[in-house]
């Protein structure tokens, strides 16, 4: 009975969504099933101003967000066509004065919610209200081990020391949690040490991520990218403490793909088994998607059905599968493997968002970009553009954004 | 505090899914799923079958019992498959164990 359970989960390194189930019934490739876990970007409102922030560089206005109605509507309509799970992220998410309401809402239509939180807003109160409107799982992102890095890449004062107290609510109040720390220049040589703060904080699962550089990280490349001695001791360290830690902490890595030779298959493929909902309430492949210009996504606020989208959106169709590929991907061996790598960050690199991922080794860009990640890893430029409504601010001597 | 994590499955535990881990019926697939932080698990008909034996009253003993009537199988065996299921779920995170003296 060993095989009793099919893990659903991917790979390590691909986001989390557990489609293997799906795959294991039926062909996604061919049926684009519904995705088993959707992520809901409630807001993009968000008191830290990480540098590397996952939100477009246009981000939404608090006006434009889905209404409370809205949102129900959305779970609802989402449970109904075979998600299980959904991700509560942002932004950030308790910025949003009904999240408990929305939390509610979504455990009575059968969805099992997740909260993807900077934890800053948080209360034990708010927390405890959330637990009993039937939340899972608290992840909480950290930017470093201790105050001085973590405030500062976080752009916000008190920040790490909030986000300590928050984690230990998390952890009375008996809610699974997942520590999350985004590794860059400037925080991986604590790398060892936020692995043995996530031990400390008795949580579940580490998420240890290298930036992936669109968006504001792309306008940080040169203060973010860490150098490739600084890659191969984090892999080091995260192998060991995979090992040492076996049956205590599940570590989940996700490697920096500008020093890889093989793209990652972004997203498990584009349009094949994620999708998220934008605060405006746009349907996208990837949180990063709207970087692509010339790609029309459809709303939640159209007449279309959110499954409608998902089968048959142009901007769903345009990249799924292989159909779309150039040379170098239509004939290469891996095609099915990593699907031609990541959509995003082919367009923010070359400019065409149907060329090969330059993380490739075979994209007549790799050299490139290789050659200008180990420049800008060796140049020390440590100045942080923070991420907010008004396009960025540049990190000033002496007075960071926290 | 937090559910004890690391349990040893025996005979005598009262095992039972922790409320962040979720057996469900998924009417779109058709299938059963067991919900979980960053996952969905598979589980086949036993393991269902056992899963909705783990109430935190019931021992490991008593659903052996019931189990190898049921099937009218060995109970050594059966007491076997059980034990090394389960102890693979507790080894993932998600079954923990009724507290003692609940009775």
């Amino acid at each position: 009975m060993s095989n009793a359970f099919a893990d659903g989960k991917a790979a390590s390194a691909a986001p989390p969504d557990g489609l293997a189930v799906l795959e294991q019934r039926r062909s996604t490739a061919e049926t684009f099933g519904i995705p088993l876990a959707v992520l809901a970007e409630l807001t993009h409102r968000c008191p830290l101003q990480c540098p590397y922030c996952s939100n477009p560089v246009a981000l939404d206005r608090g006006g434009s967000e889905l209404t409370t109605e809205e949102w129900k509507k959305v779970l609802g309509e989402l449970a109904e066509i075979g998600v299980l799970q959904i991700h509560f992220s942002g932004g950030e998410p308790t910025a949003r004065r009904d999240l408990v309401e929305l939390v509610r809402h979504a455990t009575d239509v059968g969805l099992y919610t997740n909260l993807i939180t900077s934890a800053v807003l948080l209360t034990r109160e708010k927390l405890s209200a959330l637990a009993d409107a039937g939340l899972c799982h608290v992840q909480i992102s950290f930017q470093g081990n201790e105050p001085v890095v973590a405030d500062r890449v976080a752009g916000l004062k008190n920040a790490h020391e909030r986000k300590i107290e928050a984690a230990k609510w998390t952890r009375e109040l008996d809610l699974p949690l997942t520590v999350n720390a985004v590794m860059h220049r400037q925080n991986l040589h604590q790398l060892a040490d936020i692995i043995q703060m996530a031990v400390g904080l008795d949580a579940d699962r580490l998420e240890i991520a290298n930036v992936q550089y669109y968006g504001w990280a792309l306008k940080n490349r040169a203060a973010l990218m860490p150098t490739q001695e600084q890659i191969e001791a984090a892999s080091r360290i995260v192998e060991d403490a995979a090992m040492r830690l076996k049956g205590t902490l599940a570590i989940d890595y996700v490697v920096p793909d500008y020093y890889a030779l093989r793209p990652k298959k972004c997203m498990g493929g584009w349009g094949r088994q994620f999708f998220n909902i934008s605060p405006a309430g746009k349907i996208l492949p990837c949180h990063a998607a709207e970087s692509i210009t010339g790609l029309e996504f459809d709303s939640v606020r159209s007449n279309r059905s959110i499954a409608w989208i998902w089968q048959n959106s142009e901007a769903f169709n345009r990249y799924r599968g292989t159909g779309w590929m150039k040379e170098p991907c239509r004939s290469c061996e891996y095609r099915e493997v990593d699907l031609g790598g990541c959509r995003c960050q082919a367009f923010a690199l070359t400019g065409d968002a149907g060329n090969t991922d330059p993380a490739c080794t075979l994209s007549p860009m790799h050299e490139q970009i290789f050659k200008d990640a180990e420049r800008e890893a060796a140049a020390g430029e440590n100045r942080f553009l923070y991420r907010n409504f008004a396009g960025g601010t540049l990190e000033t001597e002496g007075e960071h954004g926290a | 505090m937090a559910s004890s994590r690391n349990i040893s499955v025996r005979e005598t535990s009262r095992p039972k899914l922790p409320r962040h881990t979720r057996l469900k019926f998924d009417e779109t697939r058709q299938v059963w799923v067991i919900l979980a932080p960053e996952r969905v698990l598979a589980p086949d008909e036993i393991a269902v079958e056992v899963l909705q034996l783990c109430d935190g009253a019931r021992s490991v003993a008593d659903m052996v019992d019931q189990l190898a009537a049921k099937y009218a199988a060995p109970r050594e065996a059966i007491s076997t498959d059980v034990i090394a299921m389960l102890q693979d779920l507790a080894d993932k995170g998600f079954l923990t164990e009724a507290r003692e003296n609940t009775a």
